[in-house]
């Protein structure tokens, strides 16, 4: 065991294993973190708390990590190197480990014109492969980036995100390869709903053994409607709504349409649960978390394995 | 070369509000080449300033020269004797902002103002258009990147780059923007150097660049 985390446990196990995710709410309060989270406890094993995310100020991640585990919910602390030097890094995560947080999500972070404060001097002093090799000398070596010994070895399950459909394509493989070298333990992908796509490039990443190496959990959001999915086609990079998609969305009733994604989300998870080296699914079922639930059991992943 | 855009013209007159009489100094180096602080421009900038006050019903007196360079002292000493003579309100510099900082230097009780916004170290791309090209970090490693400049072209400065914003060879900060990590992506491709690509860069030690605190070069064979 690295960590000792309930998601590393279900892995080890050889469990499907499932995360949710949660963003932190725009202010400080607190309740309406209890209120979303309450939706995924039990139904996965770990709960992202983003960081940040789209470059919008957000409560701290760490913060409501500590929240989380108060509730009796894992999290996993997403981490982006756009806000913080090494020095903030570093004792953040010293910080973090002290808190009971085991996993830890490596990220470099949107860039910050697109979100809230973009008059912001970003920092980018590392980037988040390297983000992933100080992880992992903390708490191999027991040793921060200057080789000054810790006292007190942190301990983490260290995760990474990838694109499987940002550019240029044939180097995304290599790159997960990179993050691995790195010391990546596990990744979670970006929302997928290119399922040819996707599948060409696990493939790659199988044939090369990097799925023996680390656990790939598959990235899924649930579509709520035709407007969201075409809005996903024009602004994430990359991320190409198949049309069939669309059309499926488009032939039930407005109200239906969130049914429907849901439907679709089902079927991609049973696909993910039959591809070679997919070892689980990460749910971003973002402001919908009260439908996670739904999900996770349709795709007959309820009850969420115990571990020890 | 410093690549400097001219600033906004109602900025400029803000700064000269006040001022019934002025020096306008342009540079022939590195802002001649784009074309924001040579002669010609200097010429432009003066006219229409004039204009400007003019119409204002405040009419504002405008000697114009040209120095050689405004990053080098024996040039700059060429403003003593305009200085000595006139009654200038304020030196206005359309040098790099390196020049206004030596004016300063040299002439401890006039008012110097930039009328340029220095913005990068870069080069023309086509006519009329500039791109960045170099940070200045102070320690050169492009020959590892097919010779193409993460720090300063990558928005992220990332060393193990594409990102997963990466788009159709555009960066996600916009259309407009090449991702650089493309295109080293293509050239070590050409030099089939691909799987140097494949190894992950540590940490880049930023002692050598601006964060280490201002910086200065010394040649002792140089030094006199
Ligand atoms: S590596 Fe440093 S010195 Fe070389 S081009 Fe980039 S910023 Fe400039
Ligand atoms: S898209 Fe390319 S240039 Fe833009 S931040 Fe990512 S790697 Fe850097």
């Amino acid at each position: 065991m690295k960590a000792g985390s309930k998601l590393e446990k279900v892995f080890a196990a050889g469990h499907f294993a499932v995360t949710g995710e949660l963003g932190p709410p725009r202010g400080a309060d607190a309740h309406h973190i209890h209120e979303k989270a309450e939706y995924l406890k039990g139904m996965v094993e770990s709960v992202n708390v983003t960081d940040n995310q789209t470059a919008v100020v957000r409560m701290a991640s760490m913060a409501v990590c500590r929240l989380l585990l108060d509730m009796g919910i894992e999290p996993n602390l997403q981490m982006v190197c756009r806000d913080r030097n090494r020095l903030a890094i570093q004792a953040d995560l010293l910080g973090a480990s002290a808190l009971g947080i085991k996993n830890v999500l490596c990220l470099s972070g949107d860039h910050q014109k697109f979100g809230d404060h973009p008059q912001a001097k970003n920092v980018f002093d590392i980037d988040s492969i390297q983000l992933i090799a100080v992880l992992k000398k903390m708490r191999d070596e027991g040793k921060l980036i200057n080789d000054h010994e810790c006292e007190g070895i942190p301990q983490y399950f260290i995760g990474a995100a990838v694109n499987p459909f940002a550019d240029p394509f044939e180097f995304r493989v290599t790159r997960l390869k990179k993050k691995i070298d790195a010391g990546v333990d596990f990744i979670q992908t970006q929302c997928i709903y290119n399922m040819e796509k996707f599948h060409t490039y696990m493939q790659q990443a199988y044939d090369q053994g990097l799925t023996e190496k680390c656990y790939v959990m598959a990235g899924i959001t649930p579509l709520k409607s035709v407007g969201m999915a075409r809005y996903m086609q024009k602004f994430v990079p990359g991320l190409d709504v198949p049309e069939e998609y669309i059309e499926r969305l488009k032939g039930v009733d407005k109200k239906k349409q969130g049914d429907e994604g849901i439907k679709i989300a089902i079927e991609q998870i049973q696909e993910m649960k039959e591809t070679k080296g997919i070892a689980g699914v990460h749910v971003m079922a973002i402001e919908w978390e009260e439908r996670v639930e739904e999900i996770v059991s349709g795709a007959g992943l309820l009850p969420r394995p115990e571990v020890s | 070369m410093v690549v400097a855009e001219q600033k906004p013209i109602e900025e400029i007159l803000v700064m000269v509000a006040d001022f019934n009489k002025v020096l306008l100094t342009g540079c022939k180096g590195c802002v001649t080449v784009c074309c924001s602080g040579g002669q010609k421009e200097v010429g432009i900038l003066a006219s229409a300033l004039k204009i400007a006050r003019k119409k204002e019903g405040r009419e504002i007196e405008i000697d114009e020269i040209t120095l050689e360079r405004q990053c080098d002292p024996e040039y700059v000493d060429q403003l003593e004797e305009p200085i000595a003579s006139n009654k200038y309100d304020a030196v206005l510099s359309m040098a790099c902002s390196v020049g206004p900082q030596y004016i300063a230097k040299r002439y401890e009780d006039i008012l110097v103002y930039p009328c340029l916004n220095t913005t990068f170290i870069g080069g023309a791309l086509e006519h009329g258009v500039w791109a960045e090209f170099c940070q200045a970090c102070g320690s050169c490693g492009i020959h590892n990147f097919g010779a193409l400049c993460p720090i300063a072209r990558c928005a992220k400065s990332l060393m193990n780059g594409p990102c997963g914003g990466s788009a159709g060879g555009k960066c996600e900060i916009s259309p407009e923007t090449d991702c650089v990590w493309h295109l080293i992506y293509e050239r070590m491709s050409r030099l089939g150097q691909l799987d140097k690509m494949g190894n992950v860069v540590m940490f880049k030690d930023w002692t050598s660049s601006r964060d280490g605190g201002p910086r200065k070069m010394v040649r002792e064979d140089l030094k006199q």
